[in-house]
């Protein structure tokens, strides 16, 4: 067993953190980032920093994930950071020939006091920033918040930076699709177009971050929200923020930078949250929702009815991020199975209290924690046994220990295919969850069926 | 993005027969690089963290303990405690008042509880700032707990990966000559500089068995506390991995006395020539070794050379690029291509010294390239210069590769083949055959024209003949 020293008996821990269910801000901010076009981030810190978020992207990925450091040196701990970043700036506008340079920092720089936007006008008035290009920052001290937090931070530095409000409304409205893959971002994208709604969506990592074999390696891959679109936002029609911590904090600056309402909506996972998604575009833009879009969701709402017995009662522990989470749950309950065990390593008040709500029938007591790790996970499974776990590729280790199926959302996932490609968000995206939940119930029950109850149809 | 190599970095790639050899290395990574290399932590802790019986304690923010948790996939035949993540978690607080309370809890918390052989406490950028005194608290739970507690001095910004070693080999000393030695077997050695990835340090354990020679322990793959702290009791320390734990080595010979070798598994060639060096050393003590040796190399290559057959008619004339964290790794790679048939088209390293590129040099064919610490853009572009068939590296290569249309092998912490040893030498010819000779390539865009042609559909009728 992996996890042996992990004991049934939950102690009081203080100090220590035991298997995160979360990881730092820079990351977040360097995923951000890459939903730019033409956007190359960069870590003003260590070398090291920047080489883990690269290689935990590339292994969740499986994609080339550029990103540069100004490679602190003993030096630049001791004098500050702005010799080497002045010098990266002109580098690497030089060399790579990006449109923007993102900027987030660490928590080496932060407590060293670089003044990242001082250092920026320095390289501007030496030239080094050349005309029509962006150097833009946001402070991503890893001794604050999570992963989340770090990416929630510099999708508000693109408001803070380009939105601008000409006083000429557009005919489209703003989308900040949340922390999610890819695939998720590109479904948002796809609903909103059949619903005939002109969009802008940031960040937006879809054909940056699943692209597909080309022959050619390209460092500026063609996805991305542009500098041009950024711009638009501040004249667009509304904003929906998908996501309260992820994408509150940009969607509330544009309200107040430009005027731009806002409408703060959990992810669209499962029946509910996906109409109330689907249901603010409608009342928003005053259209209908088209006959194809109604029945995506009746094919879900079909699953749902024809496997429903399967659904029943089942227990689940879940780990990820508090937005993930919250429309998850709701997703879970709607279908009749239960969430008892829920831990995430970002904390927010408002996280708790939204669980208890939505669990409020079930028939189990709910162990909730934020922050929490999977140590504490796993303590609450000994104690309750689940019969499926939802998390990243870090939970296989319990699933294994415990001998309970993994279905794997969330970040990271190290081991498997498909969250790129496939989305979990929208109607499509619950299918796409049934059918995974199915397979692992079910294979399950296969496996474990005495031969006179192993059954072939089900 | 017209001019690919950085002008500063024009004296770290080195074509050769071009000119006369000269090259930069163990330079710092130029501001605004988007540079493979990583931090004095990562080297610290992917030596440290396959001592399976320790308790692994990073004291810093989150990312340091998340980013390496259970990375490397350093096996163990016993304890697991190394694949658990346990950090301090600084909030902002700690960083404003010190977080050395908070380490002390954490530390007696733990060690309580799951009752460890050892610890070590590694230091991350922040706590280098905020000016902790982990050696301080570690001493005082040393002395509370009667366990060695060991400071690892491994913040970040003190230079690069092979500092990072540096602190790891000088964590380690701390515990060596802390055990009993009576009964170590004069014919004894230490394995340094190997992690035990896909069970590796098995094989080569099997080997010195074979041969009659004990191993006291492994440093650091599949390690024990215990090993360590009686490491001074072998007759001779055997060091792989050019950077990672040849200052233990050093620091072994100076205080113990205990000479070293550097050795390499990797490869026929390599592999055979370390087993000779050990069964030298120990001649005097055991004439009967050589032999035994020789008969040992004999038995494995009349097993291995006819299964390899196939895959070097396979992969004649294929061509290679390799690009690895130590420059040691690198020598035996070019070797082991030779032998597969294969020509070495570029070669570099992370954290090369100027000697490894001197050798690198002289082994490498002219045309070759040469180049320290590279960077995306100028690997895509070597690779596609050279057009060849299959790249060596890493994590971060290793989409660089694929988006090319160029086959992979990983050679470094995700390898999930054991490629040392006779054995691996067999693993590696399937390896780099099944993605050089993968069908997928005849899709590929840039691939799609050559396939076409008729010779190239004989080399894939070819694939067939050979069953794994």
């Amino acid at each position: 067993m992996l996890l042996r020293h992990t004991p049934k008996e939950i102690t009081e821990r203080s100090a220590l953190t035991i298997n995160p269910a979360k990881t730092c801000q820079p990351i977040g901010a360097m995923y951000a980032a890459l939903g730019i076009h033409g956007c190359l981030p960069h870590s003003h810190g260590s070398q090291g920093c920047c080489a883990y978020h690269r290689s935990a992207l590339t292994r969740h990925y499986k994609e080339p994930v550029m990103a540069a450091t100004s490679s602190f040196t003993e030096g630049s701990s001791v004098f500050g950071g702005q010799a080497n970043l002045v010098q990266a700036i002109d580098n690497i506008f030089t060399i790579y020939e990006p449109e923007v340079i993102a900027v987030h920092t660490t928590c080496l720089s932060e407590t060293i006091g670089d003044d990242i936007p001082q250092i920026t006008r320095k390289a501007e008035a030496d030239g080094k920033i050349p005309e029509g290009k962006y150097v833009i920052h946001v402070n991503t001290p890893s001794y604050v918040g999570t992963h989340v937090t770090g990416f929630a931070n510099m999708t508000k530095a693109m408001v803070d930076y380009f939105a601008k409000s000409t006083g000429q409304k557009i005919d489209q409205i703003n989308i900040i699709p949340g922390y999610v893959e890819p695939s998720d971002m590109e479904e948002i994208k796809r609903i909103a177009e059949m619903m005939g709604v002109r969009v802008v969506m940031f960040p937006d990592t879809s054909k940056v971050l699943n692209r597909p074999q080309t022959g050619k390696y390209e460092m500026f891959p063609e996805g991305g929200v542009t500098v041009e679109a950024l711009k638009t936002t501040g004249d667009s029609l509304a904003t929906i923020g998908l996501g309260r911590l992820a994408s509150g904090p940009a969607a509330q600056a544009l309200d107040t930078k430009c005027n731009v309402p806002c409408e703060i909506l959990d992810l669209p996972i499962g029946f509910k949250a996906t109409d109330r998604f689907v249901d603010t575009l409608r009342k928003t833009l005053g259209i209908t929702v088209p006959d194809s879009l109604n029945n995506e969701r009746g094919q879900l709402l079909d699953i749902v009815t024809d496997m429903h017995q399967y659904f029943y009662g089942k227990k689940v522990a879940l780990a990820g991020d508090p937005d993930h989470l919250i429309a998850l749950t709701e997703f879970l309950v709607s279908i009749d199975m239960w969430p008892i065990h829920i831990v995430t390593g970002t904390s927010g008040k408002k996280f708790e209290p939204r669980i208890r709500e939505i669990t409020k029938d079930s028939p189990y007591p709910i162990n909730v924690k934020a922050p929490g790790d999977m140590f504490l996970l796993h303590q609450w499974i000994k104690n309750e046994p689940v019969d499926l776990l939802m998390g990243n590729t870090y939970m296989k280790y319990i699933a294994r220990d415990e001998d309970v199926p993994l279905i794997r959302m969330g970040f990271p996932i190290l081991d498997r295919i498909g969250h790129s490609y496939f989305p979990i968000v929208g109607y499509r995206g619950g299918m796409r969850l049934l059918e995974k939940i199915l397979d692992a119930i079910l294979d399950r029950q296969d496996r474990d069926a005495p031969e006179e109850s192993f059954e072939l149809v089900m | 993005m017209t001019n690919t190599i950085f002008a500063e970095r024009k004296d770290q790639v080195h074509r050769k027969g071009e000119e006369p050899f000269q090259m930069a290395c163990d330079k710092e990574s130029l501001a605004g690089a988007v540079s493979q290399r990583a931090c004095v932590f990562c080297g610290s802790r992917v030596v440290l963290y396959p001592i399976t019986d320790a308790l692994h304690l990073v004291h810093g923010p989150i990312g340091c303990a998340a980013y390496t948790w259970d990375i490397r996939g350093a096996l163990s035949s016993g304890p697991e405690l190394h694949r658990h993540s346990y950090s301090t978690d600084l909030q902002e607080s700690d960083v404003i008042f010190g977080g050395e309370d908070k380490l002390y809890r954490a530390l007696t918390q733990l060690i309580e509880r799951i009752n460890p052989k050892a610890a070590f406490v590694y230091s991350t950028c922040i706590v280098g700032i905020i000016g902790d005194d982990l050696s301080g608290v570690c001493k005082k739970v040393e002395r509370e707990k009667g366990i060695p507690v060991i400071p690892v001095e491994s913040e970040g910004f003190k230079g690069n990966k092979r500092a990072g070693y540096n602190a790891a080999c000088r964590a380690m000393f701390q515990l060596v000559g802390t055990g009993p030695i009576d009964d170590i077997s004069p014919l004894s050695v230490n394995i340094l500089g190997d992690f035990n990835l896909a069970g590796e340090i098995w094989i080569v354990r099997e080997y010195f068995e074979r041969m009659g020679v004990k191993v006291v322990a492994n440093i650091t793959g599949d390690g024990r506390v215990d090993d360590l702290r009686r490491a001074h009791g072998a007759a001779l320390n055997l060091v792989q991995c050019s950077g990672s734990t040849i200052d233990l080595a050093k620091m072994m010979k100076d205080e113990y006395k205990i000479p070293f070798l550097r050795v390499s598994y990797f490869g026929v060639e390599d592999m055979a020539d370390s087993l000779y060096k050990v069964a030298d050393f120990f001649k005097d003590l055991d004439p009967e070794i050589m032999e035994r040796t020789k008969a040992l190399v004999r038995d494995e290559l009349s097993e291995l050379y006819p299964k390899l057959k196939e895959y070097r008619k396979a992969l004649k004339g294929k061509k290679a690029a390799i690009y690895v964290g130590g420059a040691f790794k690198a020598f035996s790679l070019v070797k082991a291509f030779r032998l597969l048939g294969m020509t070495v088209e570029l070669v570099g390293s992370q954290t090369g010294t100027e000697e490894d590129y001197k050798e690198l040099h002289e082994i490498t064919d002219p045309g070759t390239i040469i180049v320290d610490d590279s960077n995306p853009l100028e690997l895509s572009s070597f690779l596609e210069e050279k057009d060849v068939d299959i790249f060596v590296g890493g994590v971060k290569e290793r989409p660089i590769a694929y988006k090319l249309g160029v086959g992979f092998c990983d050679h470094n912490h995700e390898r999930k083949e054991a490629l040392e040893g006779f054995v691996g030498m067999l693993n590696f010819a399937k390896e780099v055959y099944s993605t050089v000779m993968s069908p997928v390539w005849r899709f590929t865009p840039r691939k799609q024209a050559i396939s076409s042609k008729p010779q190239e559909m004989d080399v894939c009728h070819e694939r067939k003949a050979i069953k794994n």
